[in-house]
């Protein structure tokens, strides 16, 4: 580079002329300079820090993983000592830190110049998406046949029933959620509150009208946006923390009423026996007219799980659909430019209030479509369901997955419930950890820590950039960091 | 006073009248008695040194403030009248053809061009979209509309000159054409009065030219009169029919860029005066205020 010969340049006039025009070089190459430095000093660099790295952890942990205490069979306290264990983590440590500054850093600086000097080249959207959702769909629609003919009749209960609805279902909310998080950037931290809407009106309209499930469904969904305007309502004037406070009493609110008004709802002990769905009228028990009878199939409670799984797969594709043709409606449009500038809505005529309204009824409705689904599944409903923490779930999903994006939200959703109920799966980690270890205790902390990764990796979600609704030329989506968040 | 009057004898003339308008924001007066009359078919500066109320009128006449006192019609062509003072900011937009800019800049910077010019047709799309019912449905004549909703973007996008960035997001496009840009999308909302705040500030030399050229296309085909804010004094003699100074939230000169630039007050507002000369300019001032 033109650095090194800056120093043998005589200072003549002329030559001081090549002194400038090499400054100038050197001024213009600045990043590939700072980059030769870092990978001269790459070895040496990472052994320094993996040192120090082993050196903070070794001070941190020395006490926590070194030390043990324990009883010994008078009851008497008695200290353990465990340093093959503490040496083994701060070598890893070391190690991964090495790794980190010699390897993982210099390629994260090559891609970052490399998005930096091609980003129109980057930000055309890759070919793979568009083969993603058909295939992705396909597979949702054959998962339950195969997993049928992979662990038989009652094996597959746990895999449709576990994996398959626990996480459609929270796909659904997150998706009816992304409505008011992702596209109007309203940051709604009650939605669990639909949610129960949708559950109770579901449960109590059965048991006492005995309405069936598909004209409860719509119902529900009535409710629920019922709802989703009488908060939006107060709401309309608030933005960021203070929409957020006021969402989130409004889901205690609605929690509090439902464990509280014991005789509507039966407080605390909820509601048992709630209908079933049936198939087209035919239910799923052991009668004469049973599904089981019917279709000549042994009884079992796994093709209604089968039913279920297809049924919330059904309702969350048509969320999915719904949503992202209204996304490309004029109405869709509206919430994306509410989350970008609230002024300039108004100034071009945008009826601010209606639209917001909209954005919480859509996403409400959503939420109670998934409530009564919900409740018909577990056929037994308690305020328990519809803590606080569910909310924070379904917008951590929203968030990790990338605001406003399908995909990711999907991904992310069936990371963290897959992931959680992965745990369970994980028999290696007791060989590991020794046969006392519970992996699912620990679940909460991986959740935790898996939520860090991810946002420490991707910021805004695994799918960052914005899709155009519209285009004239050429599709290019947008880079996340051109999108707004919203007002909260 | 007498121009007020003037102009409301010749009233089909007049687009936009403010009448004794007053802005007090607690004890602070930022407006205090302020009347003129915006012509139609002209483009009307408003000027005047910082902090003069200028901006204030501005919101006052979109309807982003509530005045204190003070009255503000809006006449349309067919001769509808609209008193703005009483009507929210967005109905100003939608139904009384009033659309505006920003003093800074207010795009939606993570959509895109093309996207912008369609959220100012919002009303017309939604409309015909059946409150979105039948766009859910993909009915043939939201699908219609909406491919007019895109001729006349790209209809805009010529006129400013970037049909080639329709694509691209609003804030990745550099300053100049984010202003034209504004301006564009406020006319998208087809306004009979588009008020701009500042619409050259930050442009250089070249482009606020070409900001001139833009708003005489705008005042002569688009038979849109125009209402602007603006401190480059280029473009405020160069292009506008007619000029309001305010200084101190009062009212000092009103008349042609010509009549206004040779008025005393208005030299003394903008250049200040010796201290020697404060009683003679003074004095003057009030002989002719008197006559």
């Amino acid at each position: 580079m033109a650095v090194e010969t800056e120093g043998a340049v005589p200072s003549t006039p002329e030559g001081a002329q090549i002194e400038d025009e090499a400054r100038i070089a050197a001024a213009a190459g600045e990043i590939p300079r700072a980059r030769a430095r870092a990978q001269e000093h790459g070895i040496g660099r990472g052994v320094r820090e993996g040192l120090l790295a082993a050196f903070v952890a070794l001070a941190m942990l020395a006490p926590l993983v070194g030390l043990q205490t324990d009883e010994d069979i008078n009851n008497k306290l008695i200290l353990k000592t465990r340093w093959p264990l503490l040496a083994l983590i701060v070598i890893v440590v070391a190690v991964v830190r090495f790794l980190m500054i010699t390897v993982l850093a210099p390629r994260r600086a090559a891609r970052k110049e490399a998005k930096a000097s091609g980003r129109a080249a980057a930000a055309t959207p890759s070919g793979l998406r568009r083969f993603f959702v058909p295939f992705a769909i396909a597979a949702l629609f054959a998962y339950p046949p195969v997993v049928l003919a992979l662990s038989g009749i009652q094996g597959s209960l746990k895999w449709v029933d576990n994996f398959g609805i626990q996480i459609l279902i929270y796909v659904m909310l997150a998706w009816g959620l992304n409505v008011v998080v992702g596209f109007a950037g309203l940051l709604d931290l009650g939605y669990v509150a639909f949610y129960a809407v949708g559950a109770y009106s579901y449960a109590l309209l059965a048991i006492h009208f005995h309405l069936s499930f598909w004209v409860l469904l719509p119902l529900a969904g009535i409710f629920s946006a019922t709802w989703g305007i009488i908060l939006g309502f107060p709401v309309l004037r608030l933005r960021g923390d203070y929409l957020a406070i006021v969402t989130l009493a409004f889901g205690e609110i609605i929690r509090l009423i439902l464990l509280n008004w014991r005789s509507l709802t039966n407080g605390g002990f909820g509601i048992t026996s709630i209908p079933k769905v049936t198939f087209f009228g035919i239910p799923f028990d052991a009668s004469q007219n049973g599904f089981a009878h019917l279709f000549h199939l042994p009884l079992s409670s796994a093709y209604y799980k089968i039913f279920l799984y297809y049924l919330i797969l059904l309702l969350a594709l048509l969320t999915a659909v719904v949503t992202t043709r209204l996304r490309r409606l004029p109405i869709g449009r509206a919430w994306e430019s509410l989350r970008e500038d609230e002024i300039a809505c108004r100034s071009l005529g945008i009826n601010t209030t209606n639209t917001k309204l909209t954005a919480f009824a859509i996403g409400a409705m959503f939420g109670g479509f998934a409530g009564s689904f919900f409740s018909a599944r577990q056929g037994y409903i308690s305020p328990e369901s519809f803590t606080f923490i569910e909310s924070a779930l379904i917008i951590a999903i929203v968030v990790l997955g990338g605001m406003g994006s399908m995909i990711g939200i999907a991904v992310a959703a069936a990371v963290m419930l897959g992931g959680i109920e992965m745990l369970r799966e994980l028999t290696v980690l007791k060989a590991v950890f020794g046969p006392d270890f519970e992996p699912t205790q620990y679940r909460m902390l991986i959740f935790g820590l898996a939520m860090v990764i991810i946002m420490l990796w991707r910021p805004r979600g695994l799918v960052g950039s914005r899709t155009p609704t519209i285009f004239l030329l050429q599709r290019k989506s947008i880079s996340a960091d051109m999108v707004r968040e919203g007002h909260g | 006073m007498a121009d007020v009057r003037s102009a409301d004898s010749n009233a089909a003339d007049t687009v936009v009248a403010v009448d004794h308008l007053t802005m007090r924001f607690g004890g602070l007066v930022a407006i205090n008695d302020v009347s003129f009359a915006a012509r139609r078919g002209e483009i009307t500066a408003l000027i005047g040194p910082n902090g003069a109320g200028k901006t204030t009128v501005f919101n006052c006449v979109t309807g982003f403030y509530k005045p204190t006192e003070g009255m503000i019609t809006m006449r349309q062509r067919g001769g509808r009248e609209f008193l703005l003072e009483r009507m929210p900011d967005y109905i100003i937009s939608a139904k009384a053809k009033v659309a505006r800019t920003f003093q800074n800049i207010r795009l939606f910077g993570g959509m895109t061009v093309l996207e912008n010019l369609l959220v100012a047709q919002h009303n017309v799309l939604m409309r015909a979209s059946g409150m979105s019912v039948l766009g859910l449905l993909g009915a043939r004549s939201f699908r219609e509309a909406e491919k007019a909703a895109v001729e006349k973007a790209r209809s805009w996008l010529e006129e400013i000159r970037l049909v080639d960035r329709a694509d691209d997001p609003a804030a990745d496009l550099p300053y100049g054409a984010q202003r034209r840009l504004e301006v564009a999308r406020a006319m998208c909302t087809n306004p009979e009065l588009l008020c701009l705040d500042e619409p050259a500030a930050g442009l250089n030399p070249r482009e606020s030219a070409e900001l001139n050229e833009l708003l005489l296309r705008i005042r002569d085909h688009h038979s849109t009169s125009v209402l602007l804010i603006e401190h480059d004094m280029s473009v405020v003699m160069e292009i506008s029919d007619h000029v309001v100074v305010l200084e101190y939230g009062i009212k000092i000169a009103d008349g042609t860029a010509q009549q206004v630039r040779n008025d005393p007050k208005v030299i003394a507002a903008y250049l200040g005066v010796e201290d020697e000369e404060v009683e003679t300019v003074e004095k003057r001032i009030e002989t002719e205020t008197a006559q």
